[in-house]
Formats: structure tokens, C-alpha cells, sequence
């Protein structure tokens, strides 16, 4: 143990605030997609940090666990090194970048592209964890169309992106339904990354700081992205590979290489990028 | 003998300074257009609410059947099950288009909107019905994608009745249809409505101030006046020969105007 350490309890929350929190997390998962209020409490970090996921990780942390923190697929950048580094800092435990040695996922906006395994835990952090928000801004309103699954409303706004653009033009938070029954939101994740939802062995917390909502998909639980019969549900596909690593499955980002405005494709996932690239070099 | 669609006994809401509506008893046919006549403040709007659900009754029954012949008793009826009725066997019309329909979304999504909330997930299919609903209500299926906002009072009502009916619903509660609508729009409106409950065979509540109204699309109707029904009867009877007082000046001033 580090000095450091005695200055915080384990996971920084104290015991109290853990125990609500587990306790609404087995309300969520007992509700695959419900929308459970929690108590948020103040992190030392601003809510654009993902406080609500932050808040989750530290409730299920143990000491055996092994950290891995994601921010927009990639490990390294300043957002997920702080969080990395926080948790590593209040509890001590192991952490790594590689998906398949991980314990607990903390992630903005990527589900990463190994496949996930059962015992192991995503925390999404969830900026607005209501789908039909801007579509119906009453709280009160909003909680009724879910109790009595009145979900026509999502269903015209689909229809509207096609009337209007000839497909659904969602890309993002892609709106799906958890086990038949609750629409929920995936996050702002892309809607690549929707059927890696479906029947995952993994389970999957969802932690909205701001708006003080937390809700689940217990693992192998059906996850739905809403479609029409004549217009289904479909994932983006690039017309090329990673340029670093020749993947032609995965979520490619696209960057600037110079001024003269070259452009790259290469693996929003940097973990599986890498791997990718050392497997070629073992082949070689 | 066929039965009524809706009946009620004793209905009360009672706001307890005298607003509200009193004792009422009336029934309702398959395929019968009811108009409930009377100025405002003469508890009609709050009967056509409390009949819907949207109110709390105070007192007495209200009895709907359903498309399967099931008898439901809407003054104790559970919010979801009310809903449900409200989604596959009621259509609601009311005055102002704004709290009827989706603004901001196209016409064809606000006439798919209940489609899709019976289950529809086939979007051409949608498109087909919404256009083909278009047609029927006069507004012309190419304005698919045009949003209400863009069209005139009496488009925006035809709207109205085109995303009620296009689930086929057995009851339409119409609450003052006509209330924005220039005299001359108000004909064209009435007479489509009537020409689409006769053909449909829906059943229809419609409350107006105007007995005028009421004339042309209803073959019974209820006159209200300070909470209570003061004449019922066949509305061209009523007109012909008003009974009680109250009737008699409402049909003595449309007969001036
Ligand atoms: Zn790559």
C-alpha cells in the first residue's frame, strides 16, 4: 500500500454510497433496460468525465479486479489515462490495455472489438440515458410511455429519417430494446458496435452521472436495434481495411496525417489494432 | 338487437361549484354519430374528458365494448388498459391541431404514428396507407412529407381525422372539430367527416357549441346546459321542434345567423 491510499477509502466512495449504488445496480439487472434513479454523488472530476460510470466502477471494484479504461476505443488518450490512473490511485488494483485481461471495462463511446467473455463487466458512461428525451422532454411523460412500453414514438422518429433521408440516419445511440421489453439507451456508442449488445456473455452497467440514472443488460440478454421490416438495421462498413494493421471488420477512425490533408483509416480499438499488428509480426 | 358501442348511467364529475357534468344517461350505436350541444361552461367538454378517461368520474357508470364483444366499465378501468383502448379502439379529435397532432413531424409519420404503435414495421406499407389516407381526407398523398405546420386550419382537422381513423377505431370522441374553422371550411370538414363514418361505420361523440354543427354530421344529439342534459332526441327533431327552452334559443339563433 501506498501513503497515498490511506487518504481515501477503497474506490474512493465510502461504504454507504457503494451499498446504494449495488443495490440499484441488482434492481437493473433484475430489469434488463429499466432506468434506475441512484443518489450521484460529487467525484473529484467534471460530469463531461463520465462521472456516472465512474461512480458504477468504483460500487463493483474489488482488489482482484484488472482495470481497463477505453475513450473512444482507445486507452491512451487523456480522458481514459485519468480515470486509469484514479482508480489505480483509490483502490490499487491492476490495470491493463488489453481487452481479453481485463476483469471491468470502463468505456466512453466504443464497446471494444475482442469479443467479450463471460465474468467479465462494461461500465458505459451515459450522458443522456433517456432515448425518447428529444422527442419528449416531460421526465413525467417519458416514465409513463415506458411503464405501459408505448414506444410508437421512437418508431416516428425512424420513419422520419427515412422519409427524409432514405435511411435511418442515426449513428450513434443507436435506440434498441432490452429483452423484448424496456427501450434503452446503448450510450453514444456506434451503432457498429449494437450487436456486440445481442446476447453478450458479458455484463453490461450503464451509469448516467448528471441525469442520476443507472440501468443494465445482464449477460445473454436479446438486444433489439429498432428497425422496419424493409429497412433493417444496419452497421457501417468502410470501403478499406486499418491502414495499420489490414482489418476489414473493425470500427475504423479516420485522421489527418498532414497538411496537405492525406487521410488515414486505422482502428478506433487501439488495443486490437496492436494486437493485430503483433500476431502479422509472430507470422512473419 | 344490436348493443350499444357505450352507455352510461349517473355519470358525474362534480367540480363542486356547480361545473361539472350531472346525471347523465345516454347509449351510443355502432356507427352512430352523437353531437353534445350547449355553450361553454355547459359541462360538455368535461363530459366528452370524463367519458375518455381523461377525467375521474365522481359517480355512475360508463360501459364500452370492444371489437370482441368484452364489456369494459371505464370508471374503474386501469390506466394501462385504458390506454390500450385508447390505442386500438378510440380516436380522439380535438379542437386545436396542435394537441391532436405531431407539429413538427411529417403528415405521413403523424397518420403512421398509430399504425406503428399497433405493431406496422413495414415502412412501405406505412407509406402506402398514410398516402392512401391522404387522398381519402382530400389533402393528396403528395403531401406525404409535408409537416402540419405547413398546412391551412382545414387540412390540419382532415389530418386530424385521417391519423384517428387510419387504425380503424370503433368510437371517435370529437371535441369541438370545427371551433377554428371559417364557416366555409367548416362544410367541406363536416361533410368528408360525415362521408368517412358512413363508410367506416365508426361510431362518433362530437361536441359543439353549435346545433348547426351538429346538424349536419349527428343523427342524435344531447343538449347541455349547466351540467345537465336538458333534451335529447334526433337532432332534426330537435331542430323542427325544440322542447325545453334552452333548446329553443339555440335553435332560434342559428336559424338568425
Ligand atoms: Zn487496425
Amino acid at each position: 500500500m501506498t501513503e497515498r491510499q490511506w487518504q481515501y477509502n477503497f474506490g474512493f466512495l465510502d461504504e454507504n454510497t457503494k451499498r446504494m449504488l449495488r443495490r440499484g445496480l441488482l434492481k437493473a439487472v433484475a430489469i434488463p433496460g429499466y432506468q434506475v434513479p441512484f443518489g450521484s454523488r460529487e467525484m473529484p472530476l467534471p460530469y463531461g468525465w463520465g462521472t456516472g460510470g465512474i461512480q458504477l466502477t468504483a460500487s463493483i471494484i474489488g482488489k482482484s479486479d484488472v482495470l481497463k479504461v477505453i475513450d473512444q476505443g482507445a486507452d491512451d488518450t487523456t480522458n481514459a489515462v485519468n480515470i486509469r490512473r484514479f482508480f489505480a490511485r483509490v483502490t490499487g488494483v491492476a490495470t491493463t490495455t488489453r481487452t481479453a485481461d481485463a476483469t471491468l471495462i470502463q468505456t466512453r463511446h466504443r464497446i471494444p472489438e475482442t469479443a467479450l467473455c463471460e465474468g467479465q463487466i462494461m461500465v458505459f458512461q451515459v450522458p443522456e440515458p433517456e432515448p425518447l428525451r428529444t422527442l419528449e422532454a416531460s421526465e413525467v411523460e417519458t416514465r409513463k410511455l415506458h411503464a405501459h412500453q408505448e414506444y410508437g414514438l421512437m418508431h416516428v422518429k425512424l420513419y422520419e429519417d427515412i422519409a427524409r433521408f432514405g435511411h435511418v440516419a442515426t449513428s450513434y445511440d443507436y435506440p434498441v430494446l432490452v429483452n423484448g421489453r424496456y427501450l434503452a439507451s446503448p450510450s453514444p456508442i456506434p451503432k457498429f458496435d449494437n450487436p456486440k449488445l445481442d446476447r453478450s456473455p458479458a455484463l453490461m452497467l450503464f451509469g448516467a452521472g448528471r441525469e442520476k440514472r443507472l440501468y443494465a443488460i445482464p449477460p445473454y440478454t436479446a438486444v433489439e436495434s429498432l428497425a422496419f421490416e424493409d429497412h433493417p438495421f444496419a452497421v457501417q462498413r468502410w470501403p478499406h481495411v486499418c491502414a495499420l494493421c489490414g482489418s476489414g471488420d473493425s470500427y475504423l477512425d479516420e485522421i489527418i496525417t498532414d497538411d496537405a490533408g492525406h487521410r488515414l483509416f486505422v482502428c478506433s480499438d487501439s488495443d486490437y489494432c496492436q494486437a493485430q499488428r503483433t500476431l502479422q509480426e509472430g507470422m512473419a | 338487437m344490436t348493443r350499444p358501442i357505450l352507455s352510461t348511467r349517473g355519470l358525474c364529475k362534480d367540480y363542486g361549484n356547480g361545473q361539472g357534468c350531472f346525471d347523465i344517461d345516454f347509449e351510443l350505436y355502432p356507427g352512430e354519430v352523437l353531437g353534445i350541444v350547449g355553450e361553454s361552461g355547459s359541462g360538455k367538454s368535461t363530459l366528452l374528458a370524463t367519458l375518455a378517461g381523461k377525467l375521474a368520474a365522481d359517480r355512475g357508470q360508463v360501459r364500452f365494448l370492444d371489437r370482441d364483444g368484452m364489456a369494459h366499465e371505464l370508471t374503474c378501468l386501469p390506466e394501462a388498459e385504458r390506454r390500450r383502448l385508447a390505442r386500438s379502439e378510440w380516436g380522439y379529435v380535438t379542437q386545436h391541431a396542435r394537441d391532436g397532432l405531431r407539429m413538427n413531424v411529417s403528415a405521413g409519420a403523424n397518420i403512421s404514428e398509430r399504425l406503428m404503435a399497433l405493431g406496422e414495421r413495414h415502412y412501405g406499407r406505412l407509406r402506402e396507407r398514410a398516402g392512401d389516407w391522404l387522398d381519402k381526407v382530400e389533402i393528396g398523398a403528395d403531401r406525404l412529407d409535408d409537416k402540419p405546420s405547413a398546412f391551412s386550419g382545414g387540412m390540419q382537422q382532415r389530418l386530424q381525422i385521417a391519423r384517428n381513423l387510419v387504425t380503424q377505431p370503433r368510437l371517435v370522441f370529437m371535441d369541438e372539430p370545427t371551433g377554428g374553422l371559417d364557416v366555409s371550411v367548416q362544410a367541406r370538414f363536416l361533410d368528408l367527416t360525415r362521408r368517412l363514418v358512413h363508410d367506416t361505420g365508426i361510431a362518433v361523440i362530437m361536441v359543439t357549441h353549435d346545433l348547426g354543427v351538429a346538424r349536419l354530421l349527428a343523427q342524435r344529439t344531447l343538449v347541455m346546459q349547466r351540467g345537465r342534459v336538458v333534451e335529447t332526441g334526433l337532432t332534426d327533431q330537435i331542430l323542427d321542434d325544440p322542447q325545453h327552452p334552452y333548446s329553443q334559443l339555440l335553435v332560434s339563433s342559428i336559424l338568425q345567423a
